[in-house]
């Protein structure tokens, strides 16, 4: 008998997550809300269990997360008994950035990644996992488990460390950082097959509902608060819609779709002829773009 | 890796489940430009893996970027980095993820240059699977035979060689043959023990998906059809147990855990243990998990593990069967791929990680390192970058290890430079060298019957061994003492005495305990 698929995927990752708590200083676990996330902090519960998580989460707040974010994050972190770190650019706040106007490209910029930088100076984290995985895009499938960050917290793709079988060299500078990824060798329908699998809580926006949207460069964008800016003669309109992935909600687009339940989602992913990055609108400012982001700091 | 046994009672042409598929990690390996980035891009598009919007991205790269005119040229499916994509070449492994109806695969598509050869035994050393790429124009090249080498040193049993751009060379059996026999020449010497030459065509998709028209000579399998059903083994699982402990878990005073990926074997409550190195004894009290407590682990699985006892254990101890425990060395022979700019350094000592340990090590320089042109031995100098090499390697104190041919995450490591604190070289464990310091506790095994707990019969031979001892004791005193009775004073000090030896040759075994009978023979410590 052997391990399937799905078993070996979690032996691997658990063993990942393990490995920085063994050998890093301050370890923190970037909670983005969405699936990915999901997954990753039910293998960190089952990684350190009976004990509780060794690490705080941090969740870098843009102040345009979709409600029902929010109301699961604080909720999750309750139920888990974990501690929390919410973290916002202040500064970015007060120059009134914001996904509209300025343009995603700044916004991301200053929200996401000045955002996330200022949080892990802050706190002084050595170690940070993300939920990436190498099947969403290019040039993460270029990355390794254990990628290193300057004291910049700067990518560089050409120069990165061999990481033969399980050997994972976590020696760092003062100043350096790890960003890793438990989840890299996962796909998206492993991580909703897992999800199935273990019943874990996901955001109710995953499921289809009628939600008001307004359709904008192709995309369905959910009016979810006061603040969308609507323009003329745009009037929101209720639709069976659900999302893939999950971020601001300006820059997220919806698919429409009638799967409510897991088995739905599944079967519709299995089916489905595009990738989940789709609906993401700060991808498609150019091939490269992600790259060039991760080269400057983002996650 | 045996297909578990649900999915093989399901019809070939049913979809496996998801959770139910097997795993298949395979890389792709090369010279440069023989097409390893087309071929990955070619075997994504066929097995539907390519989302249409990507399609549509990879439509106007290819007329922007693209070496195929204005045809969709695949290899940008794989090479992400604006860099790669510029010049056209693989400069670090790309992982792709597909699955097919009966498999899950990982492939990594590693870079053909001999300055990235890191990158390629990176990909190399978890893989199940390589495929070589052959161009068929150019045949066997040196760097053809550098990544055969690494694929074999690094333990990979299967390898497909593809010999890509028939389309170049009119689809010629002739030169396909010649190929093919040059190949198994190769494998021949490197031991590689499943070998498959298949000729295809990235570009025009010869024999990738399906059995090629334009090669009616050729009889075998398409290359998606032998990825879906050669049968990789997988290693280790039949070795005793052993589990490097990664980490500690202590959330409150009143549980201790050891927690770690199971290298090899199987492991169940009640198990005799021990302790590599330092041979500490104890018994499997738990198997914790998330998911509840567990009857069994086995090889591969992240657990952890709960004593009978408090034993002094930490990172980097492995915890092993009693019945076939893991070695443990000060020197070990290997064989090591040099991956730094910096030459080796002997006098240098640099940080080895082998398994959840890490200590220092000093690598003897060897005198001759191997030649890929004709595998032989050639004298060197210096050891350089991509240098492969057999050496000895000693750490400053003895650590559990074993043969990387018994032990995959017990018998490979890295060299890394502490002030760099650059990955210089991967290592793969030989053989272990006895040294005098290093000399493990030499273990006696009296007898082998299994008894599980017994305190009884341990209380009852406990007592019987005592009062054998006291008569023996007896008839020799009690001559004595009737000619001379002061010499029962004798007497009572030797049975003090004699009550002491016999407490602890008690305390050292096992019999009656719970697992093995087992003695250890005392003094012989480390
Ligand atoms: N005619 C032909 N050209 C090919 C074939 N496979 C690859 N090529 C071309 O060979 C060049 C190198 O391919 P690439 O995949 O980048 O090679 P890599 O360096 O091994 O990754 C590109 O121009 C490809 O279009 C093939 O089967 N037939
Ligand atoms: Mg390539």
């Amino acid at each position: 008998m052997s391990l399937s698929h799905l078993e070996r995927l979690e032996a691997e990752s658990i063993h990942i997550l393990r490995e920085v708590v063994a050998e890093c200083e301050k370890p923190v676990m970037l909670y983005s809300i969405g699936k990915d996330s999901a997954v990753m902090l039910h293998l960190a519960q089952k990684a350190f269990f009976p004990g509780k998580l060794p690490f705080p989460l941090l969740h870098v707040d843009t102040t345009w997360k979709f409600r029902e974010m929010i109301a699961f994050r604080n909720e999750t972190a309750r139920r888990i008994g974990a501690e929390l770190l919410v973290h916002t650019n202040e500064e970015g706040l007060a120059q009134g950035i914001t996904p509209f106007g300025a343009g995603s490209r700044t916004y991301t910029d200053v929200m996401k990644t000045e955002g996330l930088k200022q949080a892990l100076n802050h706190y002084g984290f050595d170690a940070a996992f993300g939920g990436a995985r190498r099947d969403e895009e290019k040039s993460r499938a270029k990355e390794r488990v254990f990628s290193f960050r300057n004291a910049e917290h700067r990518w560089d793709p050409k120069n990165q460390r061999p990481e033969p079988w399980k050997l994972y060299n976590t020696r760092k500078k003062p100043g350096e950082s790890i960003r890793v990824f438990p989840l890299s060798n996962w796909t998206e329908i492993d991580v909703w097959s897992y999800i199935a699998e273990q019943n874990i809580p996901v955001v109710p926006l995953y499921f289809a509902k009628p939600r008001p949207v307004v359709k904008r460069s192709g995309a369905l964008i959910m009016v979810d608060d006061g603040r969308l800016p609507l323009e003329q003669g745009e009037v929101p309109e209720f639709k069976m819609v659900r999302f893939r992935t999950l971020g601001c909600y300006p820059l997220t687009g919806a698919v429409e779709s009638e799967a409510d339940t897991l088995d739905d989602i599944v079967t519709e992913m299995r089916e489905s002829r595009s990738s989940e990055r789709q609906g993401r609108l700060i991808d498609h400012d150019g091939a490269a773009s992600m790259e060039k982001k991760k080269q400057e700091g983002y996650f | 890796m045996v297909s578990s046994p649900s999915s093989t009672r399901i019809k070939v042409d049913d979809p496996v489940l998801p959770d139910q598929k097997t795993l298949l990690r395979f890389i792709t390996c090369g010279s440069v430009d023989d097409g390893k980035s087309s071929l990955i891009g070619r075997v994504l598009f066929e097995s539907g893996s390519v989302p249409d919007d990507q399609l549509v991205t990879l439509d106007t790269d290819s007329k922007k970027f693209g070496t195929q005119g204005a045809a969709l040229d695949y290899a940008l499916l794989v090479d992400g980095l604006s860099a790669e994509r510029e010049q056209g070449i693989t400069i670090d492994v790309a992982y792709r993820y597909f699955a097919t109806s009966k498999r899950s695969f990982i492939v990594a598509d590693t870079p053909g240059h001999e300055q990235y050869t890191r990158n390629m035994a990176t990909g190399a050393s978890n893989a199940d699977l390589a495929i070589i790429l052959v161009d068929a124009r150019k045949g066997i090249l040196p760097q053809t035979r550098r990544h055969s080498l690494i694929v074999s040193m690094v333990g990979v049993k299967n390898v497909i060689v593809a010999v890509n751009k028939m389309d170049l060379v009119d689809y010629s059996p002739f030169v396909f043959q010649a190929i093919e026999h040059a190949y198994h020449d190769i494998a021949k010497t490197l031991n590689i023990p499943n070998v498959i030459v298949i000729p295809v065509s990235a570009v025009a998709g010869d024999n990738i998906a399906a059995p090629s028209a334009r090669t009616p000579w050729y009889n075998g399998p398409s290359l998606i059809e032998y990825l879906e059903t050669v049968d990789v083994q997988s290693n280790a699982s039949d070795a005793g147990f052993a589990m490097p402990v990664q980490w500690v878990n202590r959330p409150d005073s009143s549980f201790r855990g050891y927690s770690g990926l199971i290298a090899s074997g199987r492991i169940s409550p009640g198990d005799a243990i021990t302790i590599v190195p330092g041979g500490r004894e104890a018994i499997i009290d738990r198997i914790v998990t998330f998911d509840g407590d567990r009857d069994q682990a086995m090889t591969g699985q992240s657990v952890t593990l709960t004593l009978d006892r408090e034993v002094d254990i930490s990172r980097g101890d492995v915890i092993s069967t009693i019945s076939e425990p893991v070695s443990a060395s000060k020197v070990v022979s290997t064989q090591v791929l040099w991956m730094s700019a910096e030459p080796l350094d002997p006098q240098k000592s640099y940080l080895a990680k082998l398994a959840t340990t890490t200590v220092s090590a000093l690598v003897k320089a060897p005198d001759t390192v191997l030649d890929v042109e004709n595998y032989q031995d050639k004298v060197v100098e210096k050891v350089g970058i991509n240098a492969i090499f057999k050496t000895r390697v000693s750490f400053d104190r003895l650590i559990a290890v074993a043969p990387y041919n018994n032990n995959r995450d017990l018998g490979s490591f890295i060299l890394i430079d502490r002030l760099s604190n650059e990955v210089v070289a991967l290592g793969l464990v030989d053989g272990l060298i006895p040294s005098d310091l290093g000399k493990a506790r030499t273990r006696v095994t009296l007898t082998s019957l299994p008894f599980r707990h017994d305190p009884l019969k341990r209380s009852l031979m406990k007592t019987s061994s005592f009062a054998l001892g006291t008569l023996l004791l007896g008839f020799i005193m009690w001559p004595l003492s009737l000619k001379w009775p002061p010499a029962l004073y004798g007497f009572a000090i030797a049975e003090i005495f004699f009550f002491l030896v016999h407490e602890l040759l008690w305390a050292r075994a096992r019999w009656g305990l719970a697992g093995e009978v087992k003695f250890l023979s005392a003094g012989e410590g480390i």
